[in-house]
């Protein structure tokens, strides 16, 4: 499963711990993250899930080197990181795409500030078509739909190559039904484009060497998700993660075979679980504020 | 029948929603400027009246005002032209419906001008001449106007350009570094505020020539807002933006210049407007005052020979000079903000 070199991408967070200074008044600093650790193996495609401020994306923010934590490291491979770079792409709930600059220019504009635009130009082509976005060359953000909107940031994270790819809510705003279709096709982005899904998720824009072009590349993922169902149809494992101060709680595995069938009873028995426990959780975390 | 065949479309229309009130408030007056192409002649017949008036006012003294004559007779012979060709040339049509009647109006508004000065004489003379008057005046003095005119343009553009870069530059460095920031802030809002005219004394005293005093006061006058705009646009920049380039391994001189500057771009082009309009403000008190050439000085001058048909030739020289460098502006700004929402076309 796991590709030669591939264990250079794994990620590794320990005892992480992040806190802000709530802005104005000179109050303690509150804890957001306290002692944080986990691992997602190379290639693999991990789901986070919490209550709403909980720290999940302060997390991925610590990953993708926007802030730094206050104390425990974080590695890629062997590497610490120290900062932002290529290697790790992040997107958000929203697309955040650059207004002034076409569909095109979008995609491009990592190349671009890597300054490696002219070698990878023809690279710039495959990801359009590889998110089926070849018609919006020349659009202009506004002019998408939001989940068009949201193929171009995937797009423009992903021509990087990055090595871990973190998407915070990223299908979060987007109705159910392109919801699930995206989800088809950010495993279609993640698998790199394996023939099986592929043909399934898009065969008319999947050619034989988009498929070799991504045989060999599959991306780490960590998916930060407020949608139980997505967690389980897309990943092989599930954080919880509990609010003040954020930890993870618990960790399920998804051992169910790809591709998943959403009423399937294995899934809706793992779905059950998982709705058990977090409603367990739940009223505990109520508990305690109270107290 | 044709209420049925009517229906349809409305109500394809409305099925669209939010755009249904654009696209009625698009058909609507087009529709009803086809229906009655009489509009078309709005402008010959004002034309007509005019040269009536001006026929009527001038019988006696018929070697007066020739070349308003002679205008008002282009404009009628332009209207009738137009009028004959409209119905093959779809664009000329669209500019005739909508500027047709406003135009039209601008000409009897010469009628009137006429009747109330060379006619009845209600305004006193010298001060008010009619637009005969002036127009011979512009022509006769022409050689001078256009070197006026020439001088206020060159004097314009170094000012502007000088105020434009310099106000780029302090207005990036200002909204991107906050320690910039902190010393340059108070000292553009404590100098900022001054208008630049406040400093003629002082420039005409210190600079070795009045021609370069004038510039560098209209590009103090450009400089502050063209600064001030940018600054707030750079520092208002979304962070996620900001944000969202870092990850994708972007350096500083990325996140300025491809970044912050395009997300300030309508901040930006804001302020080159008001520098715009603080720059004729400037332009012309400095070349009544100071410089012995432009615009600004020729009004001057020609009040001091109480010629005031020179002074409204002048003036409206300016008005077509300043407004053209207008709209030459908007047009850049809709070229360069295309991707904006409210101002695409396409
Ligand atoms: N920049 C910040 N300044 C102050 N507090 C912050 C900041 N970012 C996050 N927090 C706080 O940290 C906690 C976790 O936030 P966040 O990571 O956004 O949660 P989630 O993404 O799980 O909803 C929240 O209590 C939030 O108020
Ligand atoms: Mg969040």
């Amino acid at each position: 499963m796991v590709t030669v070199g591939a264990e250079t991408s794994s990620l590794r967070v320990r005892e992480v711990t992040k806190s802000f200074r709530p802005p104005g008044n000179g109050a303690a600093s509150r804890l957001a993250l306290d002692s944080i650790s986990l691992s997602i193996a190379a290639g693999e495609l991990v789901a986070i899930i919490g209550p709403s401020g909980c720290g999940k994306s302060t997390l991925l923010r610590l990953i993708a080197g926007l802030d730094t934590p206050d104390s425990g490291e974080i590695t890629i491979g062997f590497e610490q990181i120290s900062g932002p770079s290529a290697e790790r792409g992040l997107v958000f709930q929203d697309p955040n795409l650059f207004p002034w600059l076409t569909v095109r220019r979008n995609i491009e504009a990592g190349l671009v500030a890597r300054g490696v635009l002219q070698e990878k130009r023809d690279e710039v082509q495959k990801f359009m078509e590889l998110v089926g976005l070849d018609g919006f060359a020349d659009a202009y953000p506004h002019h998408l739909s939001g989940g068009m909107a949201q193929r171009v940031a995937l797009a423009r994270a992903l021509i990087n190559h990055p090595k871990v790819l973190l998407l915070d809510e990223p299908l979060g705003a987007l109705d159910a039904f392109t919801r699930m279709r995206m989800q088809d096709e950010v495993l279609h982005l993640w698998r790199g484009g394996r023939a099986e899904r592929a043909v399934r998720v898009r065969p008319e824009i999947v050619s034989e060497k988009l498929l070799r072009l991504w045989q060999s590349r599959r991306t780490t993922m960590s998916l930060v998700t407020h949608d139980i169902d997505e967690a389980i149809y897309m990943s092989d494992r599930i954080m919880v993660m509990s609010p003040r101060p954020g930890r993870i709680e618990w960790t399920i595995p998804v051992e169910l075979d790809r591709p998943r069938d959403r009423s399937s009873a294995d899934f809706l028995r793992l779905r059950a679980e998982i709705l058990e426990h977090l409603h367990f959780a739940g009223k505990s975390a109520s508990g305690n504020n109270g107290s | 029948m044709t209420n049925a065949l009517e229906e349809l479309p409305q109500r394809a229309v409305a099925a669209n929603g939010h755009r249904a009130g654009a696209e009625n408030g698009l058909v609507a007056p087009a529709a009803t400027a086809k229906s009655r192409p009489h509009t078309l002649l709005l402008v010959p017949v004002a034309a007509g009246i005019a040269l009536a008036i001006h026929f009527f006012i001038t019988r006696h003294q018929l070697s007066a005002g020739q070349y308003y004559w002679l205008f008002l007779f282009i404009v009628l012979g332009a209207g009738l032209v137009g009028a004959a060709l409209y119905p093959f040339f779809s664009g000329l049509r669209e500019r005739m419906h909508n500027l047709s009647a406003i135009f039209a109006a601008a000409i009897l508004l010469l009628g009137l001008w006429e009747v109330i000065t060379s006619g009845l004489r209600l305004l006193p003379l010298p001060y008010f001449p009619s637009p005969a008057a002036i127009l011979d005046s512009m022509i006769n003095d022409r050689g001078l106007l256009f070197d006026s005119t020439w001088h206020s343009l060159m004097m314009l553009m170094n000012g502007y350009v000088l105020g434009v870069i310099v106000g780029l530059i302090s207005g990036v460095c200002i909204g991107w570094s906050s320690s910039i920031r902190y010393w340059g802030m108070p000292v553009l809002k404590i100098v900022g505020p001054i208008p630049a005219t406040a400093w003629i004394p002082l420039a005409m005293v210190i600079s070795p020539s009045t021609a370069v005093s004038s510039a560098a006061l209209i590009a103090l006058a450009v400089w502050f807002p063209v600064t001030m705009l940018t600054a707030s646009g750079i520092s208002n920049t979304r962070a996620s933006y900001l944000d969202v380039a870092r990850t994708f391994g972007a350096k500083e001189s990325y996140l300025i210049f491809r970044v912050a500057i395009p997300a300030a771009m309508p901040n930006i082009f804001i302020g080159l407007f008001m520098g715009l309009g603080a720059s004729f403000l400037t332009l012309v008190v400095a070349e009544s005052v100071g410089v012995k050439s432009g615009l600004g000085w020729y009004v001057s001058w020609a009040q001091g020979w109480a010629e005031y048909g020179k002074v409204y030739a002048a003036l409206v020289i300016m008005a077509g000079f300043f407004s053209s460098l207008m709209t030459l502006l908007f047009k850049v700004r809709d070229i360069v903000l295309v991707w904006q929402k409210g101002i695409i076309k396409w």
